[in-house]
């Protein structure tokens, strides 16, 4: 979480044995490894690694706008000699991929490492993609470390490769390396010497007549790579005497298959691209039958099918999760045609589910409230917090794919709109750190191509969802300190929204979000809606004085429950006859003081002005927090 | 224990909600045993868990350790921080296991909007299923000492008679953590331990003895 400005830590001696997640223990090789230039935008599960490696000293870190300018930052370090570092999630290759395409082509100079941490059992992402596809669309190598003590050690390994075959480097991790917590023995920096950029044309300049001379060097450098990885240590066989099945696998499964099977032969796939197939053939040869036991995709299993070697895989294990024991005795049981071992002694007990929700006092509570009384509107969605606004009890959020990806769509949906949908309004939801990443190229085209779309542009200055880390929005760097700060309003008019249609407001003020909102829908042009109130969970949030319900003055309507705010419970509820004879559940309410922050939403609807602040009990008025701009007036 | 057989390895499940504290009680669980010389493994799923959702923390201790997940019915003990989530993983103990749990309860929006209920009584559906069940009010422990946030101290407090190491390794790591800070919060935090550890004696006797008397019962009326 972003607090006071992060001075370097000194990093804990060599030799010393620490409790490390995977995040932690690249974060340390990659200090150790030399690295001068580290970058990265933040996305689960890979946050923590820029958090940490900023956390050491002779390393610049930094938070890029998104993943595209994060490797190519990295890359550019790369060319000028200097060994650099990138991380992302899975689904932020698909951004940096246009970098990586072409940067195979040119290869690096000082050792270039990208870890791609794949989400595998999605804990908080948008698909479930498997990263080492770009190993083979890119023909650069890749690695697979299986717990904390080998994601330091692939990384230390990934440099060395990278620099002996001059091609950047990929460390596939997945969730269950990147969280889980291990021992890992440590070891120094090494300090290299940096060359400097060398300036050569034919070799950094990618055009067709420099690419037509680079593409053979790049085959020919994947035939060197494949012979290496049939002498790399980083492939392992564990010989085992029960040879009815030999697995092949890597990363997490590869515990999982050790932990369920001791007994077995084992080829762990440590650098899994190229395969090592010759080793793999010799293998499968000592075996009756072989397993390949892969996350995600049945990627492994068909490149060595494709050599006339005979695996099972994917034909009895999912295409899709975690390959943990749960999954992998049954699995392998029924292989073998023994009776699947009972796992579960008791089913699962019946419980409500509990899915994530917005803080108390979060500063999209208002807009999702004001969003869900608006009527005859598609809303279009975006990656964050406010992806949450999907659910109850606003249920306003109607589509979400990608970062970015709600302007796009929101000019999609007016342009594309049946001609019964002829008046139905189109929003955008969008935040800070989401616009500035991949939002803004889609304004501009809403406004090149006259759309018809009211744009929601939530500022809380923060990237909230991963932990509240620093952006171009928050006016601070990765490490705390001071960093110029983008201005919304200015920069959505110069993408070309029209001054009167460019709004700031208050978050926390329901009749002037509803009134804006109400009007810029009615007006056919774009416009934008800039949300002005920081995230809880940052500095920036300051918190006021907490509310309460005054008992008898609670009419049990309920209103204040579709803020959503989860400090506001429900004390009792009763059943009444209302005069037209219809049966209505009232909800009395109380709030947990203890937890309020005072944001004053939930006052707002309640007509019996039945919430008050927690010390004025006795005189029970309504207080309005002053809002920090004039916010009806356009800016 | 190891599901193999080959390995001695104790499994601890600490489940919750994303604020209670769940993942640092279970790191100090995992410096307790590193610090008697056991391999460990610890993870859970965090991201949007953090938002008031669900969380479960695994940790695993031995001689070597290989896959960091507990698999169903196979977790020695389940310290449980709310009611509710105690219900939600009872299924990952092993027969005979032993689940120490807090009876306060943290009740989500689904339930304040009337979607979902909130069970009535956890306890005794825990029970009912054949649980050995050790229950104690933890929340109102830590809210009586000053901070709710002592809540995980006090379950840590609760577990610490149930580990195979001594109560003190526990406390010691613990106390440790607070020693850069104020001097009254490692007090505090003593006293939590100690009212965590004395609940869980308590709660467990009664269990004990409300045990013996159904099985008198049982045997009478045989």
């Amino acid at each position: 979480m972003t607090a006071a400005v992060k001075i370097p830590k000194r990093p804990a001696e060599a030799a010393s044995r620490l409790l490390m997640s995977g995040n932690d223990a690249v974060a340390r090789a990659v200090w150790e490894a030399g690295v001068r230039v580290a970058a990265a935008y933040p996305g689960t599960p890979s946050t923590e690694i820029l958090e940490n490696v900023a956390t050491y000293p002779d390393i610049y870190t930094e938070w890029s706008v998104n993943e595209k300018v994060s490797l190519e930052v990295a890359f550019g370090a790369a060319m000028a000699g200097s060994r650099s570092f990138c991380a992302m999630k899975h689904v932020g290759m698909n951004v940096a991929s246009d970098a990586l395409m072409t940067m195979t082509l040119t290869g690096v100079a000082g050792g270039l490492v990208i870890a791609i941490a794949d989400d595998v059992g999605l804990s908080s992402s948008q698909n479930e993609q498997d990263s080492r596809f770009w190993g083979r669309f890119a023909h650069v190598p890749l690695l697979e470390p299986a717990d904390s003590q080998e994601a330091h050690h692939f990384t230390l390994a990934a440099f060395e490769l990278s620099e002996q075959f001059q091609v950047p480097v990929i460390l596939r991790l997945t969730t269950r390396i990147c969280h889980v917590k291990g021992l890992v023995t440590v070891g120094e920096r090494r300090e290299r010497a940096v060359d400097g950029f060398t300036k050569d044309v034919s070799r950094w300049v990618m055009l067709p007549a420099t690419v037509s001379r680079r593409l053979p060097l790049m085959f020919e450098r994947e035939k060197r790579l494949r012979a290496e990885a049939e002498i790399s240590s980083l492939n392992v066989i564990e010989d085992g005497e029960d040879r009815r099945i030999g697995f092949v696998t890597s990363g997490p499964a590869y515990m999982h298959v050790r932990e369920c099977f001791p007994e077995a032969p084992v080829f762990k796939l440590g650098f899994s691209y190229p395969l090592p197939i010759e080793r793999l053939r010799q293998f499968a040869e000592t075996c009756d039958q072989v397993v390949v036991v892969e996350e995600v995709e049945g990627l492994v299993e068909n490149e060595i099918k494709a050599q006339g070697i005979t695996v099972i895989g994917k034909a009895i294990l999912p295409v899709s999760g975690e390959l943990s024991p749960q999954v992998l005795k049954p699995a392998i049981a029924r292989l073998l045609g023994e009776s699947p071992p009972e796992l579960t002694p008791t089913a699962p007990m019946k419980v409500f589910p509990r899915p994530p929700t917005m803080c108390v006092a979060c500063p999209h509570l208002g807009v999702y409230y004001t969003l869900s009384r608006l009527r005859n509107v598609t809303i279009s969605g975006d990656i964050g917090c406010y992806t949450l606004g999907y659910g109850h009890p606003w249920n306003a959020l109607d589509a979400v794919i990608s970062m970015g990806a709600s302007m796009g769509m929101a000019l999609g949906l007016d342009k594309g709109r049946s001609d019964a949908e002829k008046d139905k309004k189109v929003v955008a939801v969008i935040g800070d750190s989401t616009f500035l990443h991949m939002g803004m190229q889609g304004l501009l085209d809403i406004v090149y191509n006259r759309g018809n779309v009211t744009v929601l542009l939530l500022d809380n200055r923060a990237v909230g969802m991963t932990g509240g880390q620093d952006n171009p929005a928050s006016g601070r760097n990765i490490h705390g300190e001071e960093a110029p700060r983008v201005d919304f309003a200015r920069l959505v008019k110069a993408l070309g929204v029209r001054e009167e249609r460019v709004h700031e407001v208050d978050a926390y003020q329901l009749p002037v979000l509803w009134k804006t909102l109400r009007t810029e829908t009615a007006i056919p042009e774009p416009s934008v809606i800039i949300t002005n109130q920081p995230c809880v969970l940052i500095k920036d949030y300051h918190p006021l004085k907490p509310y309460t319900v005054i008992d008898q003055k609670c009419t049990g309507c309920g209103n204040c429950i579709d803020v959503g705010c989860p400090a506001i419970h429900v004390s009792r509820r009763e059943m009444v006859k209302k005069p037209s004879g219809r049966e209505v559940e009232l909800a009395f309410v109380r709030i947990e003081s203890a937890a309020c922050t005072g944001c004053g939403l939930c006052l707002q609807p309640c007509a019996p002005d039945a919430i008050v602040p927690v010390d004025t009990l006795s005189m029970p008025i309504k207080i309005v927090r002053k809002s920090a701009e004039s916010t009806t007036q356009s800016t | 224990m190891s599901e193999t057989g080959k390995f001695a390895t104790t499994n601890i499940l600490v489940v919750g909600t994303g604020g209670q504290g769940v993942m640092t009680a279970t790191e100090i669980l995992a410096e307790a045993a590193i610090a008697l010389g056991h391999d460990v493994k610890k993870t859970e799923v965090a991201g949007m868990a953090q938002r008031g959702g669900v969380v479960s923390s695994h940790l695993r201790f031995g001689e070597k350790v290989l896959s960091p997940q507990i698999s169903p019915g196979s977790a020695d003990v389940l310290l449980g921080f709310e009611a509710a989530e105690t219900m939600r993983w009872r299924h990952m103990l092993r027969p005979k296991g032993l689940v120490l749990m807090n009876i306060g309860r943290l009740v989500p929006p689904v339930v304040d909007l009337g979607l979902y209920d909130y069970p009535t009584d956890p306890v005794a559906e825990l029970h009912a299923v054949g649980t050995h069940v050790v229950a104690f009010d933890a929340s109102t422990i830590a809210i009586e000492l000053g901070d709710i946030r002592l809540g995980n101290t006090v379950m840590l407090g609760a577990i610490s008679d149930h580990l195979p190491f001594p109560a003190a390794i526990l406390e010691s790591c613990i106390l440790k953590r607070f020693a850069s800070k104020k001097k009254e919060l490692v007090e505090l935090n003593r006293l939590a331990f100690a009212a965590g550890r004395q609940a869980a004696e308590l709660a467990e006797a009664a269990e004990f003895a409300a045990e013996q008397a159904q099985m008198a019962q049982t045997n009478a009326a045989a």
